[in-house]
């Protein structure tokens, strides 16, 4: 197996485990490479990626971009605040137009769940799906399965618990598709208006006491509560959500045994995650940045030795 | 298929002894110098060859590398199967080094000319050489040479040299095979 089995990466859900396994051995190559003095090689110096941002995004832009660059691509960068998409252009329209200036691959983030499916049936570039509405983030679930490998020295059999706002979150649902694909037990945690009904159906535990999920995983990846995201009120307060699904130092301190934090960021310190435990020797936050390179690096590498010339 | 015998397991040893002599001709105590071995292939060689200054010549201070070209390759996308990549494994700088490339068969040229690329991304070296076990006439693509060669051998297109070892093959021989 030296070849995805997929031409564009829109969802874990669409991958095999053999995919995963390849992404992770072509990822640790380029961790490699970008700890070199010379961090760049010259594989894609005929390949133009578009980078079409139609929602904000400071990390995931970055990493990406930097990726692009490490493999010696050209970048096109895009954000849809500055666009003729608010003078009503239709999303095919707007992506046919630069992929007229000969664009090899696009990444894309969209607020709508399915946008990149929907791209990657109507025009002809590979697509990288770098965050589709509440849908898939498929890089970042593969950058934490990644960063957990690292960690703990591999994912099958590990107990993850995802904790905070599940509903509205494309981490939680790319990371159990990941997670279960490669064997990990998973459990969501969070307040029940912000667990999606019927999220027993994807095979994961349910929990809604932070200290019973703590007890129970490897590691907690603890997720961002999206207020922008939020059109009703679905907890009393940040102060009460922080009572009770936030993790701080004197809980992690309390627990049986030592677990591994995560977090996808943005972080909001003081509400899902204080300080101390964001900064603490359990925490692999910044790890999963680096990770974020790699992975997104090895990604691009892979399809884009499936563009035909 | 055909395949005949190129050189055995005396031959490739007395190979490896004169080569590793022609090293130490040239670079003395290695105190300024670098061996590295090509991957996927050269490795084996270049383990070797470090095996037997170190053991047989007893030279202390080998310092060996060893390197992975997939990613500065020119093929990319050219061939029908992804370019796998292997294990880059170089933990020194090789600012001011004088490098020797370590590779079983010279064919094209093409893998150097990578190499070359490569190895600049960790430092300028003060010279780069070549040795090869194996060494392909006629049938460079590139104005390159190697500068220490175990045997040279003269061989059409449509056959192929293996360099079996020990280690991964269970034999130390090469041979020329017919397709």
């Amino acid at each position: 197996m030296s070849e995805l089995s997929v031409n564009h990466l829109l969802g874990i859900k669409y991958l095999n485990k053999q995919d995963i396994q390849l992404i992770f051995e072509t990822a640790d190559h380029f961790k490699e490479v970008i700890n070199r003095p010379i961090k760049k090689v010259p594989s894609l110096r005929d390949i133009t990626i578009a980078n079409l941002f139609f929602e904000n995004s400071t990390r995931t832009k970055l990493s990406f971009e930097l990726a692009e660059k490490r493999l010696s691509a050209d970048v096109l960068n895009f954000s849809s605040s500055q666009s003729s998409v608010k003078k009503g252009e239709t999303l095919i329209d707007t992506v046919n137009n630069i992929l007229s200036m000969k664009v090899d691959m696009v990444v894309m983030r969209h607020p709508n769940p399915g946008a990149g499916v929907f791209l990657s049936k109507h025009v002809k570039a590979s697509i990288i799906n770098a965050g589709d509405g509440a849908h898939e983030h498929p890089t970042q679930a593969l950058l934490d399965s990644y960063s957990i490998r690292e960690k703990l020295g591999g994912v099958q059999g590990k107990k993850v618990v995802i904790v905070g706002d599940i509903l509205h979150s494309r981490v939680a649902l790319s990371n159990i598709f990941a997670l279960q694909l490669q064997g990990a037990d998973v459990m969501v945690c969070g307040p029940k208006t912000l667990l999606p009904k019927y999220i027993d159906k994807l095979g994961v535990k349910v929990e809604t006491n932070l200290r019973k999920a703590l007890n129970w995983c490897d590691v907690a990846n603890m997720l961002r509560v999206q207020n922008e995201r939020m059109d009703i009120s679905y907890f009393p307060s940040t102060r009460e959500y922080t009572q009770q699904f936030g993790v701080n130092k004197e809980l992690l301190d309390s627990l049986d045994k030592e677990i591994t934090i995560m977090h996808p960021g943005p972080i909001n310190r003081g509400v899902e995650i204080t300080s101390d435990v964001a900064d603490s020797k359990q925490s692999i936050i910044l790890e999963q940045v680096q990770n974020g390179v790699a992975i997104r690096m090895a990604v691009i590498y892979l399809l884009a030795s499936k563009i035909k010339q | 298929m055909s395949q005949k015998v190129l050189l055995n397991e005396k031959e490739v040893n007395i190979i490896l002894h004169r080569l590793a002599c022609q090293l130490i001709e040239k670079h003395n105590d290695f105190s300024n110098t670098v061996l590295i071995g090509l991957q996927p292939r050269g490795i084996f060689l270049a383990d070797r060859i470090a095996k037997i200054l170190r053991e047989d010549y007893k030279i202390k201070n080998i310092h060996l590398g060893h390197l992975d070209i997939t990613f500065f390759r020119d093929d990319f996308r050219r061939g029908e199967k992804t370019l796998e990549a292997n294990t880059t494994n170089i933990n020194f700088l090789v600012e001011d080094k004088n490098v020797v490339f370590i590779d079983d068969v010279l064919y094209t040229g093409r893998s150097i000319r990578a190499a070359l690329t490569a190895i600049q991304s960790f430092g300028r070296p003060n010279e780069i050489e070549l040795l090869t076990l194996i060494d392909r006439r006629f049938s460079r693509h590139l104005p390159i040479q190697p500068n220490y060669r175990g045997r040279q051998v003269d061989v059409i297109n449509n056959e192929k040299v293996k360099v079996n070892w020990k280690e991964n093959d269970n034999e130390d021989s090469v041979y020329l095979i017919e397709k």
